[in-house]
């Protein structure tokens, strides 16, 4: 290991990738968009849809957990696609779970 | 490639020498050490589920429940099923193999996370303990399967801390998990590509996924059985509308995809014995790597395959039947494959590939049995019989036991700095293959007589195939000894082992035997592909260092 | 791959960096590696999650009148608050590593304790909530009684066993989504010491940054939990 010619000073970036640096701006827009959809979650409960309240619920917490993920875990920004296979595969098993174990739910009263 | 000048053992500096005493090897960060530590404990527990197997063969042996109460018998298969599993099957190969190579054969100089190593290993420990001293205390007569009501509500055994010990087990597998994909992400040296990676690699890699993604939901569904049992909710109790199959699914989630987990680094091992003695690259390299992966996604959707008689939809029986069908495809590959690169390769018969053959045999014959129990029609009759015990003797002794073992000769020198005696090698390979036939085949027949498994009591006509299990079951123990024996014998007074004493094609074959802790002097730089063996001779005559003691 | 491209030419600043642990090359590869760590671990936290709703979604299927009836014995107003108060703690996280990255110290002290002030205020709601299920005797076990009719449903009688694996689940999930904050509680009280004597800085944040993906997932659970658990059939 040779020794360097001149000490190098530790500076903000010094690898080439960029890490992202959130802006307060947009952080309180997103965080702003989270509380709205809380509140819309809450009021549309006391909407009867029939069966759609269950979907429009989940809908919209799937997308408050987009908007979390996205921009407040940065995987907007982030120029590695192995995050995107990791949380990918985590939801592919799960789904995998739930909607094989409904199989047989689902079709028990099949005759 | 040419190997470093042999120089005496005791001279040297290695992971082995570097630092003593127990705090060097209780808080080492070194992951040669840690794969040492899991060793012994490993075969500790080995050990352990071994004398329980040996207590249920002996009750087999007569026809009436004579050695032991039926109570008694419950807790001797409970436990030989639980230690075996979630304290052998799952951590050895892992745990002691790919600890050991996998940082080496990808040039790095450790695992991506050693600390964590470590804590995988205290958290196996803890779980060990608590398991031992659940044996201590009387045991656990559920089965492994820990099926509900009768965990949650009626057994009055050491149910909790069986479950604590299995939950810190299986942490500690997910850990290990985690720190192998990290690794092979991140820490491969300049020039391995993951085309260039060895399929030990590869197996360890998709391993690794199955570990991180489906552990968590039987340590979660064991949690549930033990809040269910200490508050007596009733989420999987049928008179209070909970439904037991509930807990079926959760737990054969995640307990299918375990069996994948005991198999595939087995796999991965085969494939580099088998490479090495038949002297030729590998037969479709992409076919094996993108096999295990395949064996790993599909391995998560066939579950419910253990409940065709539990109650589940015909349904969803029908579809379960199918995709379990499907799963044999890519082992069936690798199968074809290992048997490909021995055409035309140059096969020598060192005890590693003795191991390798009888892997190749035995694991398609469980494997194959695996098919017949997939077929909906045969697995109503054949179902909780001495079928089902032999088909996942057949593939987790006859394959990933045998592997391991062949494994552990394969690498013996590398880790030790010793050769094991090849005469004792040979003769305990075929001791191990022909207890192991002995054991397991007569219960495939016992089976599709109708004897049921978890019974200590038979009909007398099955009497005569429990007797030739259980001689069997001496014969393999003795087998299982051997080893145990020139291997702890070899470590003094062994031959001592040149770097690469089977010229063997890896990087780990071009550092020294025993590695020194950093592995690498200089980082290498990789420019071949792997499997090279057109490159490098035959398998040397002797395994051991021209000059020594 | 660009990792093993900087694995060959490390920079001499790296070396000499006490941040970087002898067994990377480059702290890039550090940074890359404990990121990727952290997101095995919440794919398999999801995984950990994913059991209890999967048991949730089994009984809602089997059980959807009775569920909704113990449903509406839970405070929405606590229940949304509560989502109000987790998602402030996401924003404070945010700010955190923001202010990690810009060399912030006191702003980044500050944000992670308000970040655990605000845990704490969900943890209290919580323990609010289950002192009133506790007087309700809706806690699962030898106290458990429930009477109630299904919603829109005025004949019919909720079984009370079916209302027992409503509550264990409740409990179950919360709890074991409780716990998670707590440990993340705990986490952030060790940052944010360090962070006040100075150990974070642009040149090396990681485990505020992974400790904040820890905390936004515990969020994402309670995302799912708010409305699955407190919302059904409200509008009966």
């Amino acid at each position: 290991m040779t020794e360097p010619a001149i000490p190098q000073v530790a500076t903000t970036q010094d690898d080439s990738p960029h890490e992202h640096i959130s802006g307060i701006g947009s952080s309180v827009a997103i965080w702003i968009a989270l509380l709205i959809c809380t509140g819309l979650t809450a009021g549309v409960a006391f909407i009867d849809l029939g069966p759609f309240n269950t979907i429009v619920a989940l809908g919209i917490a799937t997308f408050k957990a987009i908007l979390v993920v996205l921009f407040f875990m940065h995987v907007k920004y982030t120029h590695e696609k192995l995050t995107g296979l990791v949380i990918a595969s985590a939801i592919f098993f799960l789904f995998i779970l739930l909607t094989l174990s409904m199989a047989d739910y689902g079709t028990r009263l099949w005759r | 490639m040419a190997t470093a000048a042999p120089v005496e053992l005791g001279e040297r500096e290695s992971y082995l020498n570097a630092g003593h005493g127990f705090k060097s090897w209780l808080l080492t960060r070194d992951h040669k050490r840690i794969s040492m530590l899991y060793l012994l404990s490993v075969t500790f527990f080995f050990f352990i589920g071994g004398i329980f197997a040996l207590l249920i063969r002996l009750e087999l042996l007569t026809p009436a429940g004579d050695l032991v109460q039926s109570d008694t018998y419950n807790k001797l298969f409970t436990m030989h099923g639980q230690v075996m599993v979630f304290f052998f099957l799952i951590p050895a190969v892992p745990a002691v193999l790919g600890n050991f190579l996998i940082p080496i054969m990808i040039g790095a100089k450790d695992l991506a996370f050693p600390r964590i190593n470590l804590l995988s290993w205290y958290f196996y420990i803890g779980g060990g303990l608590l398991m031992v001293y659940t044996i201590l205390v009387g045991g656990v007569d559920t089965g492994w399967t820990f099926y509900t009501p009768l965990s949650t509500e009626f057994a009055n055994t050491h149910v909790i801390t069986a479950i604590l010990g299995i939950f810190l087990a299986g942490f500690s597998s997910i850990l290990t998990g985690l720190n192998f994909i990290v690794t092979i992400h991140r820490m491969r040296a300049p020039g391995m590509t993951w085309n260039r990676l060895p399929l030990f690699v590869w197996s360890h890699y998709a391993t690794s996924i199955i570990q991180v993604l489906g552990t968590p939901v039987v340590a979660i569904t064991l949690v549930l059985v033990a809040l269910e049992r200490l508050f007596h909710l009733g989420i999987f109790n049928p008179q209070l509308g909970g439904d037991p199959l509930l807990f079926q699914h959760l737990f054969w989630f995640y307990s299918h995809p375990a069996v994948y987990i005991m198999i595939l680094p087995g796999m991965g091992i085969v494939s580099e014995i088998v490479c090495c003695f038949s002297r030729k690259r590998i037969f479709g390299y992409q076919a094996m790597a993108m096999a295990v992966l395949g064996i790993a996604v599909l391995g998560f959707l066939v579950w419910a395959h253990h409940m065709f008689v539990a109650g589940i939809s015909v349904y969803s029986a029908l579809v379960f039947s199918l995709l379990s069908y499907f799963v044999a495809v890519p082992s069936a590959v690798k199968v074809f494959n290992w048997t490909a690169t021995m055409y035309k390769g140059s096969i020598s018969f060192q005890t590693p590939m003795l191991y390798a053959f009888g892997f190749i045999g035995l694991f398609t014959i469980g494997g194959l049995t695996g098919l017949f129990l997939a077929c909906l029609g045969v697995d109503v009759h054949v179902t909780d019989t001495y079928f089902v015990i032999a088909h996942f003797h057949y593939v987790m002794v006859g394959g990933m036991v045998v592997a391991y073992l062949g494994g552990m000769h394969f690498w013996w020198p590398k880790i030790s700095g010793r050769m094991y005696p090849e005469f004792w090698g040979k003769l305990a390979a075929l001791i191990v293959f022909i207890g192991f036939n002995l054991t397991f085949f007569p219960q495939f027949i016992l089976g599709y007589m109708g004897m049921p498994r978890r019974y200590h009591a038979y009909p007398a006509e099955f009497q005569i195939l429990n007797v030739l299990s259980t001689a069997g079951a001496t014969v393999l123990a003795v087998g299982y000894l051997l080893p145990m024996i020139y291997f702890v014998w070899s470590m003094r007074y062994g031959p001592i082992a040149p770097a690469n004493p089977w010229n063997a094609a890896g990087l780990e074959w071009q550092i020294p035997s025993p590695p020194p802790t950093e592995n690498f002097e200089e980082e290498p730089v990789v420019t071949w592909e792997a499997y090279n063996y057109e490159d490098l001779g035959a398998v040397p005559e002797k395994q051991e260092v021209s000059v020594g003691h | 791959m660009a990792t093993n491209q900087a694995a060959v030419v490390g920079t001499h600043a790296d070396q000499h960096d006490p941040a970087l642990l002898h067994h990377f090359a480059t702290k890039e590869q550090q940074k890359n590696s404990a990121s990727l760590g952290m997101w095995l671990f919440l794919g398999q936290e999801v995984m950990f999650f994913g059991g209890m709703f999967c048991a949730y979604l089994v009984y809602r299927y089997k059980y959807f009148g009775d569920f909704g009836s113990a449903s509406q014995t839970l405070n929405i107003w606590y229940g949304a608050i509560n989502t109000g108060v987790l998602l402030c703690s996401s924003l404070t996280v945010v700010l955190a590593v923001r202010a990690a990255q810009l060399n912030k110290r006191k702003a980044l002290t500050v944000w992670l304790l308000l970040t655990i002030v605000l845990g704490l205020a969900f943890l209290g709601i919580k323990g609010i909530e289950y002192a009133e299920k506790f007087q309700d005797h809706h806690i699962p076990g030898p106290t458990f009684a429930y009477h109630g009719t299904v919603p829109s449903h005025p004949n019919q009688q909720v079984d009370p066993h079916h209302a027992e694996i409503y509550f264990s689940l409740y409990f179950a999930m919360t709890g074991m989504h409780a716990l998670h904050m707590i440990i993340g509680v705990g986490l952030f009280g060790t940052l944010a010491f360090w962070a006040w004597r100075g150990k974070y800085s642009a040149n090396y944040y990681t485990p505020i940054e992974n400790a904040g993906l820890y905390w936004h997932f515990v969020d994402i659970v309670w995302i799912y939990l708010f409305p699955l658990l407190y919302l059904i059939d409200r509008h009966r």
